[in-house]
């Protein structure tokens, strides 16, 4: 998405979305500009070293590059199979523990940021999804990365990537878990 | 050796899947197969984002790798820096833009230069939980008390298992990949 695109949602049960992308826009308008700034000031202090950390930098970016393409391939395949507008059709089916583990193992699949999936999960709760549903959704969404563990593994090795997704997942339960409780839908 | 080879299998496995996906768009524009496009449109619109900001985020950490003095880092986030490397990771997490396919390598270049296992780990969770720009869209859509109980919970939880996990594989020895 180009920074300041819109982006524009139609959920299934009718509701639409249309979104500035501030966010991306925000960190594109803050992190390009910051950067060249700190290139230069690297620059004029010392080229040596400055000419070093650009060298780095494209070599770190070529190793990690083919995997994150990979990674990129596979949202929009599986984007194309499970469709961001049917989520909340998943969400709001039957059972609200059955919905717990379906909220979960979406937001483990899918990318989303944060300023789609906040407004969705506002629309969600309006329509009588739990609180408890919506949080294992979100936390899931934010911590758990099936899709990116390529790239973790890449870093930090297939055991901790693994362990780390999973202790995510176990933290997104218990706080399902807290806000069930909490917004007494237990 | 044996894992070089390993290693340069993955790399052939990657490079023919990437190529496949290329000539399946280009089937597909070819032939108009609309499912095939449709993924690349997706493709497009996802990657852009990404794609642009990535260089920039490595020059950064590229920046920080040259100017950021090894003790400095291992004084803050090292294995002496108490309770205190967890509140800079916290801290950290907290203003890191942009996804978790951000925070990953700059939670790997922290582990390069000497902070503690723990405090990496802790970082990655701050980075996918307390992001600021994140929490207020959170707040405003979900109310003050969602998001009030997910800090609550999710913080402790995350430097608990941190250390529980940092410890662990230092038992191990594990130690993080050169390379990446």
């Amino acid at each position: 998405m180009k920074p300041g695109a819109k982006k524009e949602i139609n959920f299934s049960d009718g509701y639409k979305f249309i979104l500035d992308n501030e966010t991306g826009a925000a960190m594109s308008y803050v992190l390009i500009p910051i950067t060249l700034l700190l290139v230069i000031i690297s620059f004029v202090v010392d080229r040596k070293k400055t000419f070093s950390a650009l060298q780095q930098a494209g070599k770190r970016l070529l190793t990690i590059l083919p995997v994150l393409l990979l990674v990129l391939i596979l949202v929009s395949a599986v984007l194309y199979f499970v469709p961001e507008k049917n989520i909340s059709e998943y969400l709001s089916n039957g059972n609200k523990y059955f919905s717990i583990l379906v909220a979960v193992l979406i937001g483990s699949i899918a990318l989303m940021p944060g300023f789609i999936a906040f407004p969705l999960s506002g629309v969600l709760y309006q329509n009588g999804v739990p609180m408890m549903v919506i949080a294992g959704f979100t936390t899931t969404l934010m911590m758990v990365g099936i899709l990116t563990f390529p790239v973790e593994q890449k870093y930090f090795g297939t055991k901790v990537a693994v362990l780390r997704n999973v202790i995510s997942l176990g933290i997104a339960l218990v706080i399902s878990l807290v806000i069930g409780i909490v917004f007494g839908e237990i | 050796m044996e894992k070089k080879r390993t290693n340069i299998i993955k790399q052939c496995i990657l490079l023919i899947v990437i190529v496949l996906f290329g000539m399946f768009i280009l089937l597909s524009w070819w032939t108009g197969f609309s499912p095939g496009m449709l993924i690349f449109d997706t493709l497009i619109s996802y990657s852009t984002e990404i794609l642009i900001i990535f260089p920039f985020v490595f020059v950064l950490i590229s920046l920080f790798e040259v100017w950021v003095k090894q003790e400095t880092v291992e004084k803050h986030l090292g294995a002496n820096s108490g309770i205190r490397g967890f509140l800079w990771a916290i801290l950290l997490g907290g203003t890191t833009l942009g996804p978790m396919l951000v925070a990953l390598p700059i939670a790997h270049a922290l582990s390069r230069k000497g902070a503690r296992l723990s405090v990496v780990f802790t970082y990655i969770g701050a980075a996918s939980v307390c992001r600021i720009p994140m929490t207020v869209f959170e707040a405003s859509y979900l109310g003050i008390l969602f998001t009030v109980i997910r800090y609550a919970v999710s913080i402790p939880l995350i430097i608990l298992s941190s250390v529980i996990l940092g410890r662990y594989l230092d038992k191990r020895k594990y130690t993080i990949q050169k390379g990446g």
